[in-house]
Parts: structure tokens; C-alpha cells; sequence
């Protein structure tokens, strides 16, 4: 009963499954199109896909290596391909250390990567000058994990958010400049007294909002959401995501959103993108990954979301041990040392990340969903609520 | 139902009201006793010093050879010395010689220190590694040395008043920024990975603007903090200095000048008062800057006093 009442806002439907995907494709065109089939290569994806003008951004084989000195080499982000349409939310999940920040700074370049391609709007951004990396910033944005690091103490909310406008010489004089950040403050919810008072003087939830008044002050097309409710009180994460969600509703961002929580990504998410090690090992539509999981580390992440029902406790942590260092990634599959259902073929051969085959109906390809794992098609059929049964040991 | 977590009774984090604003700087610095005393002897310090001319009662080197050594009197508030000049008058003006000294050594320093600290700081590598080792070189150079070697090199004894001052300056600058540049480069270091300094790269600010909007807004405080303990270094050496007769010649006094002239002249067992006194003003200015410079730390830090 309490549950139903505090759960006006976030009351999931009857059928737990179609959210904001529903509704995203009820609003507009964008959303229907079938989903993104990951290229074989760099030439037919700009082709098939770049030239219906859906496609925001899509990152091929990105490589983020850093060196150690010694011949060592921390693969942060090691051959990451994924795609964002316009309007859309993908969320990017994995255990810390597995590169998803890295893999979000990397596409703004605040991070430069070590190779592969980042192409907006069918524009590639490698390799372009820091000038018209200037001009592209203000089409993506970022949100920060930590809103107490990521607004400057010096500077009162109203310079704050007024700063990207002043880079971008946006409004010719300091009125037009004023009335926008007042307009941007009331969009994420803060009264406009704010204007003149320094972030340190605001809760947790009130800076990450000025966080996003900033990341939106540009019109992007594109955020990138790096843990943006994380830090905060849980209390308050809910307002936060309604926020981004009532934004994205509005003006139609796409948004990257990275993340640890696989039930807040499940609620946010069109798409969800699994990451392993520096790379990503399973990708679906939301509904597809959390009812479908492919891949023994998408299931064994799903068995560790706690579940609000005593009678269902599980005895035994469902992954258990660290993942591998990214200086020394196991030979073949990645996963296989922590996996339960690796054998000899798992340490000899990369899998690929490849369509899943559709269970039931014959052979058919359920293209959206990918896995990179040689057992994908094989698995034993998953069961959500027996998800203790999977438990998957070190 | 997995959403149920996100959804915890949650008051609103944007109410239509604000706390009112933080006391600021001032008032937190008036707030602490020592330093408002503080603050208050050296604005009354330097006030005596610029108007001198009109306070003094006497001029610094105007003698009365018939009135030497004279205990304090209406006429000589602060008694005489040997020659009969007025000590009360060669105290003030000694006080415009330490200041101006002092500011025109803190000036060199903090555009040295700054500079060194910033283009290290924020750029690194080989160029941090350079001018660090060019700052470890300085840093390991006497002062006093420098000083005494410039005089030895431009001679002091034909030196105009301007000129020796000049090399007490140069001095006491070239070997004074060494300490500034490393704090500055050690905060560079800090703020430049701090992610508000991301994000601004991520908005498209350049490194200039960077430096200028984010980085040195950060630095005044501890800048302003360090500079101001170290004039009280700068004081003491200048005083070092002309105790040695190396800073400003006779007549002009200083007040190491004046302790000096007045130990050369056996007063310290008949006449303490000459050697007592410019002391006890150097000592108090001296403690006045360091307890300033406390006060101010803690008055600038914002998030020392912050709600929450």
C-alpha cells in the first residue's frame, strides 16, 4: 500500500515491460525504425544507416589504452562499437572499472582515444581540429557523476550556466544572455534567485540540476549522462530522472546514460548496452536484455539486483570474485574466468559480438539483440525469478 | 518491481525558497578578533607611513646636536638618538621605506611565482620539469648572498637612496618567487584535474579561458594568504639587509637601519629605547601580517563555512 503511494511518478505499468519505448514511438516516427544492426564495417554502416538521418552517433571500434610504462597497457575501453539515434536513451551498465566513463569521455574527447572512430551525424570527430571540436561540443554534452566536483566554487549558478553561452558567443548582449539562463533554470526546476548564489550553497539534487541547466543551455542533440544520480541521496535520484526523462520528452535529446544500477537503467533506457573489461558484451532493446539475457555476465548481473521479497533471498552472491585487470584480459572470451558455463573454446576464441537467434520460431535473428558469447543461442533458457539458480562462482 | 527503490518518501531538493546567503569574506573576517586587530594596526601602519610628511614632527634627518639622546619629551615624543634626530619621526618614515620595499618585493614575487606556477602547473611534462628545476636552483640561493653580490657588483656607497633601495628589490624578488611557484604549480596540479575543469573543457572552453575563469579564481586565496605571511619574511629581510648595510644608506632609516645604527653605537646597556623600539615595530607588523594571513585562510575558504 505504501508502495503505491509513494510510487506515483516511477508506478510501473501492469505489464512491467514497455515504458518510455512505448511512448517514444507513439510520439513520433524516429523510434519505430527498427533498431541499429551493428556494421560489419565501417563503410555499410555509414551507408545503411547514416543516410536516413536518424542515426546521432555511432562509435566503431573505439580503443582507449593507456600506458604504464614497462610494456604495460591499461585497456580501459578495448574495441567498443555501438549507435545512438536522435531522441533515443541508451543505457551503458557494467561494474566499475569496466570503462564505461571512459568510453562517454572518450566520445567528447576529453579523453583522446587510442583508435577507432566516433562519427556524429555522419561527421567523423577523430580526427578534427581543437576548433571545430568546439563547434561539435556544443551538439553533445555531459552531465557529471559528482555535481560537488563539477561546478566551479568560484563562480555564482548564474555565471555557471551562462559560461557555455559566452563560449559559444551565443547571445550578442549580457540581457538576451540573462533571459536564457532564467529560462534554463526554470526548465530543470530552480527558482530564479538562484542566479546569484554559489553552487556550494545548494543540495546535492539542486546541483546536479544545474549541472544539466548548464549541459542543456547549448541545445544539444546529444548528453552524456555519466552516473548523473549516483552521488545522490536517493530520495531525491527519482526527481533527477524524472527531469532528464521530462526533458528528453520535451526537446527530444538523445542521451548516453552510464550507469552501475540495472534498475534505474531498466526504468530510463530504450536500449541497453552491457559492458565487460572494456567491452561490450551484450546489446538489446531495455525490454529484450532484463527478459531475455544472452550472456552469462548480463544474467549474473540481473541475479544481483536485489529483490524486495524475503522469500526469495538468495544465500550466495551471485558474482563473486573481481573482474580481471584491464593490464592482463584473459586469452579468447574475456568473461571466462569468472563464467560457469565457460569451456575450451571460450579461452581459445574472441567471441563476437553477433545477433542473437530467436528461441522457438526456427532459426530467425532477433537483429537489435547482439551477445558476444559462443553459447548465446545455447543457454539455458532464463527464468527471471529463479534467478538464484544461476549463481555464478568465481 | 525494481522501480520501487528509486521511489523513497522524497521531500522536494528544489524548494521555492533559499537560505539566505553565507556571511561573507569581510564578515568572517572581522569575526575573528586577532585578525581585525591585525588588519587594523597594518591599515593603520600604512596609512602613518603614506602621510609621513604631514605626521612626523620632525624631519627623518633633521638634527639637533644640542638635544642628543634625549628621554621622551612634548617636543620629542619618542626621545632622540646621538644626533638628535627625532625617533618618533625616523620611525615613520622607516616604516615607508619597509613598506614600499615590502610591496615592491611581493609585487615581483607573486608575477614571477604566478607565472612559473601556472605554465607549469597546468601544461607539465617537460615543461613543468624545466621550470621546477629552475625554481629548485633559485630556491637553493641565499638571499642575503644575492644581495650582498649585487652591491659588491653596482656599489652602494655612491648609490642614490632610489638606487640601493632598487637593489634590495631585485634582490630579495629574483630569490622570493621559488616558494609561491611551487604552491601555485602543486594547486595548478590539483585544479586542473578537479572535473569542474573537465567540465568546462567539455563545454568548448579553451586553455586560456580555463586558466583565466577557473583555475586562477581558485588560486587568490591561497595566493593572497601566502603573500601576505611572506611580507613579513620580506620585512624581517629587508631589516636583515640594512642591519648589514646593504639595503638603504644613511641618513634615510629603515628600521633595521635604526637597530643597527644604534647597536654600532653601544646603545643597547644606556639607551634601550633606540634599539626597543624599531624593534617592537618590526615585531608587530611582522605578527600583525602572519595572524592576517591566518585569518584570511580560514575567511576564504567558502566551503569551510557552507550550509549543509
Amino acid at each position: 500500500m505504501w508502495c503505491a503511494a509513494i510510487c506515483i511518478r516511477f508506478a510501473p505499468p501492469p505489464n512491467p515491460l514497455p515504458t518510455l519505448w512505448e511512448k517514444g514511438s507513439q510520439k513520433g516516427n524516429l523510434n519505430r525504425l527498427p533498431h541499429p544492426i551493428l556494421p560489419p564495417s565501417p563503410t555499410a554502416w555509414g551507408k545503411g544507416i547514416g543516410g536516413r538521418g536518424l542515426m546521432l552517433l555511432s562509435v566503431e571500434d573505439l580503443h582507449v589504452h593507456f600506458p604504464l610504462g614497462h610494456g604495460q597497457v591499461v585497456r580501459a575501453v578495448d574495441g567498443v562499437t555501438f549507435a545512438i539515434e536522435r531522441g533515443e536513451t541508451l543505457g551503458l551498465v557494467g561494474e566499475s572499472g569496466c570503462g564505461k566513463s571512459t568510453t562517454g569521455r572518450a566520445i567528447l574527447r576529453l579523453i583522446p582515444p587510442t583508435s577507432g572512430r566516433v562519427v556524429f551525424e555522419g561527421q567523423e570527430i577523430s580526427g578534427v581540429s581543437p576548433s571545430d571540436m568546439r563547434t561539435l561540443r556544443r551538439r553533445m554534452q555531459m552531465v557529471f557523476q559528482d555535481p560537488f566536483a563539477s561546478l566551479s566554487p568560484r563562480m555564482t549558478v548564474g555565471q555557471i550556466v551562462a559560461e557555455p553561452l559566452e563560449i559559444h558567443r551565443l547571445h550578442a548582449n549580457r540581457r538576451g544572455r540573462e533571459e536564457r539562463v532564467g529560462a534554463l533554470l526554470e526548465s530543470v526546476g530552480l527558482p530564479q534567485a538562484a542566479v546569484r548564489r554559489f553552487a556550494h550553497e545548494f543540495s546535492g539534487g539542486q546541483r546536479q540540476r544545474i549541472g544539466i541547466a548548464r549541459a542543456l543551455a547549448l541545445d544539444p542533440d546529444l548528453i552524456i549522462l555519466d552516473e548523473p544520480v549516483s552521488a545522490l541521496d536517493i530520495s531525491v535520484r527519482a526527481q533527477v530522472v524524472n527531469l532528464l526523462q521530462d526533458i528528453q520528452e520535451r526537446s527530444g535529446i538523445a542521451y548516453l546514460f552510464i550507469g552501475h544500477d540495472l534498475s534505474l537503467i531498466r526504468h530510463v533506457a530504450h536500449r541497453v548496452a552491457v559492458m565487460y573489461l572494456g567491452r561490450i558484451v551484450e546489446i538489446a532493446p531495455a525490454h529484450d536484455l532484463y527478459t531475455d539475457p544472452r550472456h552469462p555476465y548480463t544474467r549474473s548481473l540481473l541475479a544481483a539486483v536485489p529483490v524486495p521479497d524475503p522469500a526469495r533471498r538468495r544465500e550466495r552472491a551471485p558474482l563473486e570474485g573481481d573482474p580481471p585487470s584491464p593490464i592482463d584480459i584473459p586469452s579468447g572470451c574475456r568473461f571466462r574466468t569468472r563464467c560457469p558455463f565457460a569451456q575450451e573454446i571460450c579461452a581459445r576464441d574472441d567471441p563476437p559480438l553477433l545477433p542473437i537467434e530467436v528461441t522457438g520460431g526456427g532459426a530467425a535473428a532477433r537483429p537489435s539483440h547482439r551477445a558476444a558469447c559462443h553459447f548465446a543461442n545455447t543457454l539455458p533458457v532464463w527464468d527471471a525469478s529463479k534467478a538464484a539458480d544461476t549463481v555464478i562462482k568465481p | 518491481m525494481p522501480e520501487a527503490e528509486l521511489t523513497a518518501l522524497a521531500p522536494s531538493d528544489a524548494p521555492a525558497e533559499l537560505t539566505p546567503p553565507a556571511p561573507g569574506v569581510w564578515r568572517r573576517l572581522l569575526a575573528n578578533p586577532l585578525a581585525a586587530a591585525s588588519l587594523l594596526l597594518l591599515l593603520l601602519l600604512v596609512l602613518l607611513a603614506v602621510f609621513a610628511p604631514v605626521v612626523a614632527p620632525h624631519g627623518f634627518a633633521e638634527q639637533k646636536l644640542e638635544r642628543q639622546l634625549e628621554n621622551p619629551s612634548g617636543t620629542f615624543p619618542l626621545g632622540t638618538d646621538e644626533l638628535g634626530r627625532d625617533t618618533l619621526s625616523r620611525l615613520l618614515y622607516g616604516a615607508r621605506i619597509s613598506l614600499s620595499v615590502a610591496v615592491a618585493v611581493e609585487a615581483c614575487v607573486v608575477t614571477i611565482g604566478l607565472l612559473v606556477g601556472l605554465i607549469a602547473g597546468f601544461f607539465g611534462g617537460a615543461v613543468d620539469a624545466a621550470l621546477m628545476r629552475v625554481t629548485d636552483v633559485m630556491l637553493a640561493f641565499p638571499d642575503v648572498l644575492l644581495a650582498i653580490l649585487l652591491v659588491g657588483i653596482f656599489g652602494t656607497a655612491t648609490a642614490s637612496p632610489a638606487a640601493s633601495l632598487l637593489l634590495v628589490v631585485v634582490a630579495l624578488g629574483v630569490t622570493g618567487w621559488p616558494p609561491l611557484a611551487r604552491l601555485v604549480r602543486g594547486q595548478v596540479l590539483g585544479l586542473r584535474k578537479r572535473e569542474f575543469v573537465e567540465a568546462a573543457r567539455s563545454l568548448g572552453a579553451t586553455n586560456g579561458r580555463i586558466l583565466r575563469r577557473h583555475i586562477l579564481p581558485n588560486l587568490l586565496s591561497p595566493i593572497l594568504v601566502a603573500v601576505t605571511v611572506d611580507t613579513a619574511g620580506v620585512i624581517l629581510a629587508e631589516a636583515t639587509l640594512s642591519f648589514l648595510g646593504i639595503g638603504v644608506q644613511r641618513p634615510y632609516p629603515s628600521w633595521g637601519r635604526m637597530i643597527s645604527d644604534a647597536l654600532a653605537e653601544n646603545h643597547l646597556r644606556s639607551e634601550p629605547r633606540l634599539i626597543l623600539l624599531p624593534s617592537l615595530a618590526l615585531s608587530l607588523t611582522v605578527l600583525a601580517l602572519n595572524f592576517l594571513g591566518d585569518g584570511l585562510r580560514d575567511a576564504l575558504d567558502p566551503r569551510a563555512h557552507a550550509k549543509r
